[in-house]
């Protein structure tokens, strides 16, 4: 039988934790939504919230700030972890009570 | 898609790999699959592991209830390619198109069981609202899904919720239907892996 949480521990501990070429601290922030501003905070709320508002013109302002485009993916990938796991964690906890 | 290393930034042996299989389908990989090979320590490689044990492990959803789950997280997420994707992959495991195409349209009254029913408007409000509360919780139990089903229903939004944001986020490019069908048939036989 699988075990869910350690397969999703794992995705977690190599996101957040393994080599990347943003900082950790910009990935836990992107992973969390917390403490990003500007064209950066707006685009990581998108992809957190509602992703499907995102545009070209939003990765195109992180752009224009310096962010290279690995920066981007591995931070819009700890972005969409984090909403999810939050979510499936709230959920995980209701159950388990 | 919206950043140029996912469209052209991988090693040559994998845009082998992606020629081979342009060759053998007459498709183009769908860009989820290619997302999956872009830097695949970082994130694919995990994620594609954890995706398979939701989508293809032992659970008492069927593999039909479990891709109709991917397609009605996919819809509350606004994400067309998925819904179109797992919508083609549900109907083919059940053989039966009008009753993805029922659930899709009004979960209320499309033709399911009630414990489904249930676990799809329960991970209905939890991707839209992004939490649910006990209540909602104890209404699928209520209707007679297990402990472990809700379990595995929350699996398959995990991995779901983390998928569509990240079509969305990186434009996924929509395929023709007879496309999404190909990619059906390879992720009923091959799954995720």
């Amino acid at each position: 039988m699988a075990d869910f949480g350690k397969l999703h521990q794992a995705i977690v501990t190599r996101i957040l934790k393994g080599e990347g070429m943003a900082s950790p601290s910009q990935r836990q922030a992107a992973f969390d939504n917390i403490s990003l501003e500007g064209a950066l905070g707006t685009l990581i709320d998108k992809v957190a919230r509602y992703s499907y508002k995102l545009t070209d013109e939003d990765v195109k302002a992180v752009k224009a700030l310096g962010v290279s485009e690995d920066q981007i993916f591995e931070m819009v990938v700890c972005a969409a972890v984090g909403s999810a796991t939050r979510q499936y964690d709230n959920a995980l906890a209701l159950l388990r009570v | 898609m919206r950043l140029k290393i996912l469209n052209s930034g991988y090693s040559f042996g994998t845009k082998v790999l992606f020629a081979v299989i342009r060759a053998v389908s007459r498709y183009p990989l769908p860009d989820a699959a290619k997302l999956v090979f872009y830097r695949p320590d970082f994130y694919g490689s995990p994620m594609k592991e954890f995706t398979h044990q939701a989508m293809r492990g032992p659970s008492e959803w069927s593999v039909g209830d479990r891709e109709l789950m991917a397609a009605f997280v996919s819809k509350m997420n606004e994400c067309t390619f998925c819904i179109k994707a797992h919508s083609a992959v549900s109907a083919k495991a059940y053989h039966d198109k009008a009753k993805v195409t029922a659930v899709l349209s009004d979960l209320e009254t499309a033709p399911i069981g009630e414990p489904l029913r249930a676990t799809l408007r329960m991970l209905g409000k939890l991707t839209k609202e992004q939490a649910v509360n006990a209540d909602d919780i104890r209404a699928v139990l209520a209707a007679g899904v297990s402990n472990k089903q809700i379990e595995d229903a929350l699996a398959v939004s995990l991995a779901f919720n983390t998928t569509t944001r990240l079509a969305n986020a990186f434009n996924f490019a929509v395929l023709d239907s007879k496309a999404f069908e190909a990619g059906a048939k390879y992720l009923l036989s091959r799954g995720y892996h």
